[in-house]
């Protein structure tokens, strides 16, 4: 079993505190893709679990035993890294074979393994090459083969497709979660590609300056963010947030965009919002909640009208960026419905999907 | 059918002269660049190909300062093999002075630079200092040297006799430039003092070129200390210490400046190498002929060495980092 705990985990680069307290359960063969922007704490962390980085404080630990002091060989982890990390002046297969040859396994055990995960990965034939001599998908292959061999309780991966071009990218990380399926072990990834995360992940922690800012599937993160960063952070195009007034309205509430814009809150939101009344507030929206006009009765649906300022054509959906009081938003609609630049559409946005956020505190209520 | 323009290049560019098209062809595209290479051909030229060329001509004459020469063949060089027994002492003492002094530059560089490389706190302090007896001219630190090592004003021998616990023992005093031994000891000695800073800092930029998360990688795969020095750091320097082998081992067969000033190839010829030897013939004896003999015997062992090594650093750098 291989469960990862981090409690109260703190990092210091000098003054500079680059993890600040974070607390992390991370199950037995669970995938988590560890997210956020550049400098946010992540490949700190995971650093920290492979036992590349010093702990400032708190602890880690594998499955039942804490691994502060423990070496990162005696940790039984393997680690995939941004570069590959590949030895030059190594062929593929000594690649593959150096931990196991460290470790003193016998001849016969690590031909076997290397051949094996060789053929998980596909590059039997590319066994006697240096790394020069490979793309950098099968290099990145090589790497993940190396971290295969080795049978580990977890594996690490620190931004293992960034060095990829966009198509292989996307290749290599139905790769990477067919592997996941076929040599079940936990996994933890670092990204800055919440797509990434997003299509790979049983669990989103997404970091921000050090700290935790949420944890939970993929579909929790997109649909109910918690904080303004991780509304901002997953989806794209991501979220639209508009500067608003909450109003009183016959009973119910509405947000006011603009002097001549307002939509009624649905009715199971009032008590959510109620202490937001007369408040200026930030009104959150995905693109896609925001469409053409199109038929509807449902009555968190509202109809309203805007010039389109840009169109981007993405082939199945066409974003339509309009202004909606000082802000300009982006929208997405079916491509035969968009009309031209500078002349008016008629939109539906669905209030169902809306989000209200505090913008002093940033919290999503 | 399409037709193609038919675009008239004569009428876009004046059209080349015969000479130039024909020296085109054969010299490629860009014969302006030969005409760049002139000022650097011509300084080589005057300043070492004509000197090698009147070197070699002196080799196989009979040259002697103020007299016409004349064709000898090789017979200056069959003399210094037969009947010239300092000659032979010579080689010898070559090949020992060229070979422990470039495995101690080679250790001892290695060592520091390692060392260095580790330092974090004055950093440049340390990287600076390494580099005095560098930049220091030779013949002058050498001077120093030379009053360090002196029999009578010696300060290793004063340290001997006088301070605990080598006065204890009763160590010295050694004539440090008198004894053969000692002598050549020495010699060898202020010539790594002088050629390890290049090593340091050339091994140093060689081992910042190795990028870390090699080194993480092998942390992960299990690698202690010395297992990654031996699997990773050391073959991914082989290609910077082959340069610096070869630079080092041209330049230690080739040193003068210790020798002259320290022993001048004494005591008893104990400490000559082929150019103090070369001088003592070609400039000393005025036996020009057989002083470029000795110079030039060495040149086809550079070449071989050149060579070997110039060959093991083309296949060492067919991978990159």
């Amino acid at each position: 079993m291989a469960e990862i705990q981090l409690r109260d985990l703190w990092k210091y680069y000098d003054d500079v505190a680059a993890v600040r307290g974070i607390n992390l359960d991370i199950e037995h063969n669970e995938f988590i893709a560890l997210v956020g922007p550049s400098g946010c704490g992540k490949t700190t962390t995971l650093r920290m679990i492979a036992g590349l980085e010093d702990i400032t404080a708190g602890d880690i630990s594998v499955g039942d035993r804490i691994v502060n002091e423990v070496a990162p060989k005696d940790r039984d982890i393997a680690m995939v890294f941004q570069n590959y990390a590949l030895y030059p002046h190594m062929s593929v297969f000594q690649n593959m074979s150096f931990g196991l040859k460290l470790r003193k396994t016998a001849k016969e055990e690590i031909e076997r393994r290397v051949n094996l995960a060789a053929e998980i990965l596909n590059i039997e034939e590319l066994l006697e090459r240096r790394p020069k001599q490979l793309s950098g998908g099968q290099r990145q292959r090589v790497a993940m083969g190396r971290a295969i061999v080795r049978d580990p309780q977890v594996f690490l991966f620190d931004e293992p497709l960034s060095n990829l071009d966009a198509k292989l990218r996307v290749q290599m990380r139905t790769e990477i979660k067919k592997i996941h399926q076929r040599v079940k072990t936990t996994v933890v990834y670092v990204t800055h590609d919440q797509v990434e995360a997003m299509t790979l992940a049983d669990r989103i922690v997404v970091m921000n300056e050090g700290v935790i800012e949420q944890v939970g599937s993929p579909e929790e993160m997109y649909d109910a963010p918690e904080t303004l960063f991780v509304a901002a952070f997953i989806g794209s195009p991501s979220m639209n947030f508009i500067p608003c007034r909450v109003e009183a309205n016959n009973g119910g509430l509405s947000v006011r965009l603009s002097d001549d814009l307002t939509f009624p809150v649905p009715g199971d939101r009032n008590d959510r919002y109620g202490s937001c009344v007369g408040k200026e507030m930030l009104f959150g929206i995905r693109p896609e909640h925001i469409t053409d006009k199109r038929p509807h009765t449902d009555p968190t649906h509202h109809d309203f009208t805007s010039d389109v300022i840009v169109l981007e054509p993405m082939g199945i959906d066409t974003m339509v960026f309009i202004n909606i009081g000082e802000t300009e938003i982006t929208t997405r609609s079916r491509p035969r419905a968009v009309s031209q630049v500078g002349e008016t559409m008629d939109f539906t946005i669905d209030m169902a999907h809306m989000h209200l956020i505090d913008p002093e505190t940033e919290k999503v209520l | 059918m399409v037709s193609v323009p038919n675009v008239d290049r004569a009428a876009v560019a004046p059209p080349p002269g015969p000479f130039r098209s024909r020296m085109k062809k054969r010299l490629g595209p860009d014969i302006d660049g030969y005409g760049f290479l002139l000022p650097a051909t011509i300084v080589m030229v005057s300043l070492v190909v004509y000197p090698f060329c009147l070197a070699v001509w002196f080799s196989v004459s009979d040259a002697f300062v103020g007299e016409p020469a004349s064709y000898v063949g090789l017979e200056n060089f069959i003399y210094i093999l037969t009947e010239d027994d300092i000659f032979i002492e010579t080689i010898w003492n070559t090949l020992l002075f060229a070979f422990w002094s470039v495995l101690f530059k080679v250790v001892l560089g290695l060592s520091c630079a390692l060392l260095l490389q580790r330092i974090l706190k004055l950093r440049r302090f340390f990287r600076g200092s390494v580099l005095l007896p560098f930049v220091a001219p030779t013949a002058l630190s050498t001077l120093g040297w030379w009053l360090i090592l002196d029999p009578t004003y010696s300060h290793i021998n004063w340290i001997l006799a006088n301070v605990w616990p080598f006065s204890y023992f009763g160590w010295g005093p050694y004539n440090f430039l008198g004894n053969p031994t000692l002598a050549m000891a020495s010699v060898i000695f202020v010539n790594i003092w002088r050629g390890i800073p290049f090593f340091i800092i050339t091994i140093l930029a060689g081992l910042m070129a190795i990028p870390d998360h090699l080194y993480d990688a092998a942390e992960i795969d299990g690698a202690s200390t010395w297992r990654k020095f031996y699997s990773i750091t050391l073959p991914l320097l082989r290609p910077v210490l082959a340069i610096i082998i070869l630079f080092s081992t041209i330049f230690t067969l080739g040193e003068f400046n210790i020798i002259y000033v320290l022993t001048r190839g004494g005591p008893m010829n104990s400490t000559h190498l082929f150019s103090t030897y070369s001088f003592t013939y070609g400039i000393l004896n005025h036996e020009i002929a057989l002083g470029a003999a000795v110079a030039l015997f060495l040149f086809p062992i550079l070449v071989v060495i050149v060579v070997f090594l110039l060959r093991m650093v083309r296949r060492d750098t067919s991978h990159e980092l």
